[in-house]
């Protein structure tokens, strides 16, 4: 038999960055600069970035689709990779953590997310998420000697990996019923059977395996230890990259497979998106730590992107996506901040920055304001697409609940500009500014005033 | 202005105020103003973005300053308001008073997957506040002159970029546009106050963010609303002429009330406004007083009633109802202020209860009784911000109590403050009459009732200002005040002045000239809200009312 030689073009930028990233592991053995390391990772991040929009196509039977939905959401991960490579050059230094193996699992983990992005098929989901996960349980834990980046990756394996079982068996339970792991063919056939229990207790389990990897309410506990444990450069990746990995995931499993079940989905990630707004918004107010704040903050963000899935239809991914974009810089530059101070931890640590490090607290306000969504920044827009696409839908109801929200949300963000610029300077805290750190932070800023002003940029 | 170098108290007991240097600038001031809109009319510039922008671009100019230069950062705050001034005033030169359609129209395609533009304009109603507006900047400029000394270059900016976004929010005829500016305008004046405020000046600042913030968003959801029914397009002229739905327009029309009820503010959700106008820094004040809030009655004229006629007929007497218990209920909380600013402040829920009873009257005298108080309200109120600081300035104090007899200490100031108050009051040949006369007028023709009720807020508004200054300038001399060689106002707080002074006569003298710019805007709007049907349900009301 003459099996054909398969088109692998489409997964051309997945190969280069998983090769890139196993002889980075060799290449750690001889390199004395580990830094050059992250260089080549960030090399190689835009390579992908380039080639992406040249490797449209399918490869492997349909089982992976390299389309404008997931060059779009690769795009995001590979950006976000990128600025976490430049915030953390000098500060895994710093920390001690500066293992060779820290871009090559950045990459691997990168590589799953892109995998997740642009799978058909119920296999390559679970491939992409265990590999993502795999590379960030370890990625958590870098800091050996610190015992709560230890119990951070800790809890953040027991959880994932329990998430990852809730996966499989709905994917199972999926394959049982329907015969197929194939996206389409599970749509094929969910059209023209009646929603059975099995199979909506199926799609359920997928609904929890995927919230944990959003972080949506009611199975978001962990965000917040993980996020204060780990260190701050893998924060900052974790609460923007494999976020929009999960969300690609969820637009298309959901749009596309239980397209016929609509009508039931909808309301539970209705609910669900209420939740992790509500939960995300109100215990943001009440932290003292700022890893922990910007934690719940990615839960409340995670809620206003549910909408667009929970609304559905084609403006509201495109809103998604712009989102997600948007976050991804407005996260990392609020994190490029934390990492820029030797000691930031604390919320009452940014007293009076504003006099000590002007530039700092000034791009500090930029984050702030934008994660609140005030205009003229890239996070009102952002919040404006995703109302706009909701409303549209008919779902005025839902965005006037998240509205109210988002003004309460401005008030922890506006609590640390507060801080910075109201309350008078405590001891001075140092910085340990880089180079990879200032231009992480100018490029997000300039992209949040880019993308605020002329959003034509990144509307497709 | 000269001023720049002198210490705030000097020792010598210089209660002379400078009056022939005063005198001789004023001509020098009037040529100024006259050679400059000369300049200006003949020059060919898009007026409105030249004024949007250039105290935006001004400001960022400031901010790239050199830490330090303190002088300079004022002269450039100065110069750049000066010039956006001059450069505003072929809005007045210029302005063609026989059509109500949009004047200074610049239009070009911003964001066009949304068909965004960037599409702004004035009429008889919005012109008079971009000049106001940029007036008022250059008296905020000259008043912080020497009372702001801490992180000055942050100040300046702030203030002219709030300057930039304000004069923004009155020509925006995109309502997307428009929203972007109502929004990033939070972000100046939640510094101004937060950082240079008074004491308690963290909370005052949050509590005025998040209350207009919550209004902004609600208003957000129906501007989506109102987008998406109008074939997705934000051509405010287009909403303007379009018919929706009767229910929708209710709907839409509590959205819209929920923002510009915040900032004007209306009775039931008043309370940030006492506490950012006290805890405000002079300028903040000022900028609060004398702009920020007419735009929530400027929305009402500009959103609410031309695109949702059939519904602001319906719930006007509703809204006539809460502006009269905002007179009142403002009017007597002033009786009992011990706190010289907050009196201010909540004389200021009462006078614009003035100017939404006039809107809501929706007859000719009423909404043009209303837009010139909003005019008046800033000149007088903001005066009067500008003259308790210049009194903190020396004293440090605004507790009333804590004054006494100052009027043998600053002859001159007081002289100004009885301008102001009068004015407030509405005495006859000062601006307040002629606003509150048009719109009691109003008000009347509408219902008698709420038109009595509202006659009484005058009577308290003159009780409590007049016990004001009574307490303040006569009575006892508080011994606090002697002995500190108080300087009384200097020939650059005199300048700052002078011109609110010369409007509340030109205008409580001959209010013509300004109520001609509004005339045909003001008809055409009233021809679009009284035209439109369902006007059962208000006639009704006033009926009951009555």
């Amino acid at each position: 038999m003459n099996i054909p030689y398969p088109d692998l073009t489409p997964v051309i930028p997945e190969i280069i960055m998983a090769t890139v990233a196993s002889l980075l592991l060799l290449a750690e053995l001889v390199a004395s600069n580990k830094r050059a390391l992250g260089y080549i990772g960030i090399v190689v991040a835009a390579i992908a970035i380039y080639l992406l929009p040249a490797c449209k196509g399918e490869a492997f039977g349909g089982m992976f689709i390299n389309d404008t939905f997931s060059v779009y959401f690769k795009t995001i991960c590979l950006i976000s990779l990128i600025l976490t490579i430049l915030i953390s050059l000098k500060y895994i230094q710093v920390e001690h953590a500066d293992f060779g193996e820290y871009y090559s699992l950045l990459l691997f983990s990168t590589t799953g997310m892109m995998l997740m992005a642009s799978a058909r098929d119920f296999i390559i989901v679970f491939l992409g998420i265990e590999l993502m996960s795999l590379s960030l349980y370890i990625l958590c834990g870098i800091k050996k000697h610190d015992p709560r980046s230890t119990e951070a990756a800790m809890k953040y394996f027991l959880l994932g990996a329990f998430s990852s079982a809730l996966l499989l068996y709905g994917i199972s339970m999926v394959y049982g019923l329907t015969t197929s792991t194939d996206i389409y063919r599970i749509a094929d056939y969910l059209r023209q059977t009646p929603p059975t229990l099995p199979l909506m207790l199926s799609m359920t389990l997928i609904i929890v395996a995927f919230s944990f990897k959003i972080s949506a309410v009611p199975f978001h506990m962990w965000a917040p230890d993980v996020y204060e444990g780990a260190p701050t450069s893998i924060t900052a990746f974790m609460s923007t990259a494999p976020k929009a990995a999960a969300f690609a995931v969820l637009g298309r499993i959901f749009f596309t497979a239980f397209q016929a079940f609509e009508p039931y989905w909808t309301t539970i990630l209705i609910v669900i998106s209420i939740l992790t707004m509500a939960v995300g918004t109100v215990m943001a107010i009440v932290q003292t730590n700022i890893k922990r704040m910007l934690a719940y903050s990615s839960i409340a963000h995670a809620g206003y992107i549910l909408i667009a899935i929970a609304v559905g239809g084609n403006e509201a991914m495109n809103a998604m996506k712009v989102y997600l974009l948007i976050y991804t810089f407005m996260n990392l530059g609020a994190f490029g901040i934390v990492i820029l101070l030797d000691k930031g931890e604390n919320i009452s640590d940014y007293n009076g920055l504003s006099k000590s490090h002007p530039y700092a607290a000034a791009l500090m306000l930029v984050f702030m304001f934008s994660l609140a969504g005030i205009p003229p920044t890239a996070g009102f827009i952002g919040k404006f697409y995703i109302f706009m696409a909701a409303i549209n839908a008919g779902y005025t109801w839902l965005v006037a609940i998240a509205v109210i929200f988002s003004a309460i949300s401005a008030y922890f963000y506006l609590r640390i500009i507060m801080n910075m610029y109201m309350k008078p300077l405590g001891e001075t805290v140092g910085i340990t500014p880089s180079l990879g750190l200032a231009a992480a932070l100018f490029i997000s800023a300039v992209m949040i005033f880019v993308i605020g002003l002329a959003p034509s940029v990144v509307l497709f | 202005m000269g001023h720049a170098s002198h210490p705030v108290e000097t020792e010598a007991p210089e209660s002379n105020f400078p009056l022939m240097r005063t005198v001789a600038m004023i001509p020098m001031l009037a040529l100024l103003i006259f050679f400059g809109a000369e300049v200006a009319r003949n020059l060919h510039y898009p007026v409105l973005s030249t004024v949007i922008f250039l105290p935006i671009f001004g400001a960022i100019a400031i901010i790239l300053m050199k830490r330090g230069h303190e002088t300079l950062v004022r002269w450039s705050a100065l110069l750049v308001s000066i010039t956006t001034f001059l450069l505003s005033l072929p809005l007045y030169t210029n302005f063609n008073k026989g059509t109500a359609a949009m004047q200074f129209v610049e239009r070009s395609s911003w964001i066009r997957t949304w068909s965004i533009e960037y599409f702004i304009g004035v009429d008889g109603i919005s012109v008079l506040f971009v000049l106001l507006s940029a007036l008022l900047t250059i008296l905020c400029v000259t008043v912080s002159w020497t009372s702001i000394t801490e992180r000055t270059k942050e100040f300046y900016a702030a203030l002219l970029l709030l300057e930039g976004l304000m004069i923004g929010v009155f020509c925006s005829l995109d309502l997307f546009l428009f929203y972007m500016f109502w929004e990033a305008m939070l972000i100046p004046m939640y510094l101004l106050i937060g950082i240079w405020g008074g004491p308690n000046r963290i909370y005052a600042a949050i509590k005025f963010f998040l209350f207009t913030l919550v209004g902004s968003v609600l208003m957000l959801v129906g501007i989506i609303v109102l987008y998406l029914h109008t074939d997705r397009s934000f051509d405010m002229l287009r909403m303007m002429s379009s018919h929706y739905p009767y229910d929708l327009q209710i709907i839409l029309f509590w959205a819209f009330f929920a923002a510009f009820a915040v900032k004007v503010p209306m009775f039931p959700v008043h309370t940030w406004l006492p506490d950012a106008h006290t805890e405000a820094p002079t300028a903040g004040s000022v900028i609060l007083a004398g702009i920020l809030i007419k735009m929530g009655a400027y929305g009402f004229l500009r959103f609410s009633m031309p695109m949702l006629p059939e519904a602001s007929k319906a719930l006007a007497p509703a809204m006539m109802v809460l502006s009269v218990i905002g007179i009142i209920y403002g009017a007597v909380i002033c009786l009992g202020q011990t706190d010289l600013k907050r009196l201010i402040a909540y004389s200021s829920v009462s006078h614009m209860g003035f100017v939404t009873l006039g809107i809501f009257a929706l007859n000719t005298q009423g909404v043009q009784g209303g837009i010139l108080q909003m005019i008046n309200h800033g000149i007088v109120t903001g005066g009067l911000f500008l003259l308790i600081g210049i009194v903190y300035e020396r004293t440090h104090t605004r507790r009333i109590a804590d004054y006494g007899g100052a009027a043998s200490v600053f002859p001159v100031y007081s002289a100004l403050f009885m301008v102001f108050t009068l004015a407030a009051i509405g005495l006859p040949g000062t601006n307040g009459f002629i606003g509150e006369f048009l719109i009691l007028l109003g008000g009347f023709t509408a219902s008698k009732t709420l038109g009595v009720l509202a006659a009484t807020g005058v009577i308290i508004g003159a009780a409590y200002m007049l016990w004001l200054y009574q307490n303040i300038f006569f009575v006892n001399t508080n011994p606090a005040l002697l002995g500190h060689g108080y300087r009384d106002v200097g020939m650059r707080e005199m300048l700052t002045l002078l011109p609110l002074v010369v409007l509340v006569f030109w205008i409580g003298v001959y209010p013509n000239t300004f109520l001609s710019f509004m005339d045909v805007s003001v008809q055409g709007l009233l021809e679009r809200v009284n035209s439109a049907g369902q006007a059962n349900v208000a006639a009704q009301i006033i009926e009951v009312v009555k």
